[in-house]
């Protein structure tokens, strides 16, 4: 079975070949909507969209997911806990923040199954997203590794692993349920 | 406080799959008949605001095309922004302007065509409506995705089941109906959407708001030139605001749209309606039925339905006519379709035609109290604005 993005990118070659075929007859790349048979034009530009985002402030984030840990920033005189991490105390400009790791171990608050899929996700089998809320209470926002939604409950004990996400071979987190047998 | 506006005139274009009109000639459907309606002419506008999210059509500056399309050029002008709900804030701004005597007549239109792009291209975009390094780059969230996390916690806390949100869409298909501007203007049956297949688990694909192209358009005026131009100014009485975090996961909760709560207390303290019993004061309410369970959030965020209780409102069909307070008598977003930019300014005319008493017959509200409600929330709960719209002139400005 192909996956979403070849359906998505075989459904714009045909689209590309029919208006190819049309400026060849008639000079224009015009597309027919099937079904109210009214014109469109076929756009003859393209873009490729892929950004360059800082990381130079939270570096130590990512650093630390290569020794297995997940960090975030605490504020040092409020001890407010800031996951995504944040190098700034918004509450108190004079206050300070610090990297702090963060427990593995927590509860699933919720969660959903994604079936349909945006373009850039479209190579992936079906995956779930879900928020864990770890013991000292900082919730973070991951996949799950369960795609059965029988299988998971609201309040189910998860913990956090670090994983390398595939086909892209990157370092990121994922929540993983806790089962009795562990 | 500033002086009193009112809606002189609406304007809405066919909503649904568009490949027959581009973005300007989609938008002029709206503007001219809101024009129309208004009795003035081009000369007679002092401001053009345009509500337009874009990135999916092939319009980057779409206001000013639109504008010059439609022999606008030359009016003051900009473009407002804030998710699904930039049609409720290029009104608010609009109203502002005109409220601060900045303008006496604004034209206030929203346009978009998704269907410019692929669906995948369009999941993407939308998806990307929320913190896009921490919660999309890693994670793909999609927005029916978002509602989802939601709908999941809603369904264990509070009992609700798949069945009760499907309730949501009969009844916003039901009442689309009657709607000829609406994308769906067709019935359909519990069982059609229980056996729907799953989008974003526990949303079926019944539950989700479709793709749509769309356009909407209102003229507003302060209260001098209103009174002039028409016998039954639509007031805005009141607009409530507020925004909630870009990271799902620091929010405190899953049941409830925080931001909502605070844009209707806001609305409810300036109209001087009790927070709690709304329903009291208003006649009908239009929500923002993104997915079913927002619909359902909705009810319990604007005080229609104790914390916990709103998936009874809709089981026990109290937002259908004759219920408690009828909801979405438009179609709704789930119905009549989502336009993201369109959809505020849709809510705006849909409403002040109700009030006026001059909506297709199936889906009149009664008007006894003369009052509307618009609730209008950008991403999920990034944004929300609760606007109340009045046939009687507000107290104050």
């Amino acid at each position: 079975m192909s996956t979403q993005r070849e359906q998505a990118d075989l459904f714009l070659a045909q689209v590309e070949q029919f208006a190819n075929t049309m400026k060849e007859s008639v000079g224009i790349p015009v597309i027919m909507d099937q079904k109210t048979g009214v014109r469109m034009w076929w756009d003859q530009r393209e873009i490729k969209l892929k950004f360059l985002i800082s990381i130079e402030k939270t570096f130590k984030f990512f650093e630390a997911l290569a020794e297995g840990k997940l960090l975030a920033t605490k504020c040092k005189k409020s001890g407010k806990i800031y996951f995504p991490p944040q190098i700034d105390c918004p509450e108190d400009p004079s206050d300070e923040a610090e990297w702090v790791e963060l427990p593995k171990e927590g509860e699933l608050i919720t969660w959903t199954v994604i079936y349909t899929k945006p373009y850039s996700f479209g190579h992936y089998p079906d995956y779930t997203v879900g928020i864990a809320r770890l013991t000292n209470g900082v919730q973070v926002l991951a996949w799950v590794r369960e795609t059965d939604p029988s299988k998971l409950k609201v309040g189910m004990p998860v913990k956090i692993e670090i994983v390398r996400r595939q086909p892209e071979n990157y370092l990121t987190y994922e929540i993983v349920p806790v089962t009795e047998k562990q | 406080m500033g002086r009193r506006v009112a809606i002189v005139g609406t304007g809405h274009s066919k909503f649904g799959v568009r490949n027959d009109v581009n973005i300007p000639e989609l938008a002029y459907e709206a503007i001219r008949q809101a024009l129309d309606e208004a009795g003035i002419e081009k000369k007679d506008i002092d401001l053009v605001v345009t509500g337009y999210v874009g990135g999916w059509s092939s319009e980057g500056l779409a206001p000013v095309v639109v504008m010059e399309y439609a022999g606008l050029t030359g009016k003051p002008a900009y473009r407002i922004e804030a998710a699904c709900a930039t049609g409720s804030a290029a009104i608010k701004t609009a109203h502002d302007a005109v409220a601060a005597g900045e303008a006496d007549i604004a034209l206030v239109v929203g346009v978009e065509k998704m269907n410019e792009s692929p669906t995948p291209t369009v999941v993407e975009f939308i998806g990307r409506a929320g913190n896009y390094f921490w919660e999309f780059e890693n994670f793909g969230l999609t927005f029916p995705g978002y509602y989802a996390l939601y709908a999941t916690a809603y369904m264990q806390k509070h009992g609700a089941t798949e069945e009760d949100l499907c309730k949501v869409a009969v009844k916003n298909h039901y009442y689309a109906s009657f709607n000829p501007k609406a994308q769906f203007p067709r019935q359909i049956t519990l069982e059609q959407c229980l056996k729907s297949r799953y989008i974003a688990w526990p949303l079926k694909l019944f539950d989700c708001s479709p793709i749509t192209d769309g356009a909407a358009a209102i003229v507003i005026a302060s209260e001098e030139i209103a009174e002039k131009l028409t016998d039954s100014p639509v007031w805005i009485e009141a607009i409530g605001v507020s925004s909630g975090t870009s990271n799902l996961s620091r929010r405190p909760y899953f049941t409830n749209l925080p931001a909502a709560k605070i844009a209707a207390q806001a609305a409810y303290k300036k109209a001087g309606i009790d927070p709690e019993n709304p329903v009291k004061y208003l006649d009908l309410a239009e929500v923002h039925d993104c997915f079913t369970i927002a619909e359902i959030m909705a009810y319990e965020d604007l005080g229609f339905a104790k914390p916990g209780e709103g998936y009874k409102l809709i089981r026990e069909e109290q937002t259908y006519i004759g219920g408690v307070i009828p909801v979405n008598l438009s179609g709704g977003l789930k119905a009549k379709g989502h336009p993201l930019a369109a959809t505020g300014i849709s809510m705006a005319v849909d409403l002040t035609r109700q009030l006026q008493g001059r909506v297709e017959k199936g889906r009149q509200a009664e008007i006894k109290h003369g009052r509307a409600l618009a609730h209008n929330i950008g991403g999920t709960g990034h944004y929300a604005y609760v606007t109340i719209y009045s046939l009687s002139k507000p107290r104050s400005a």
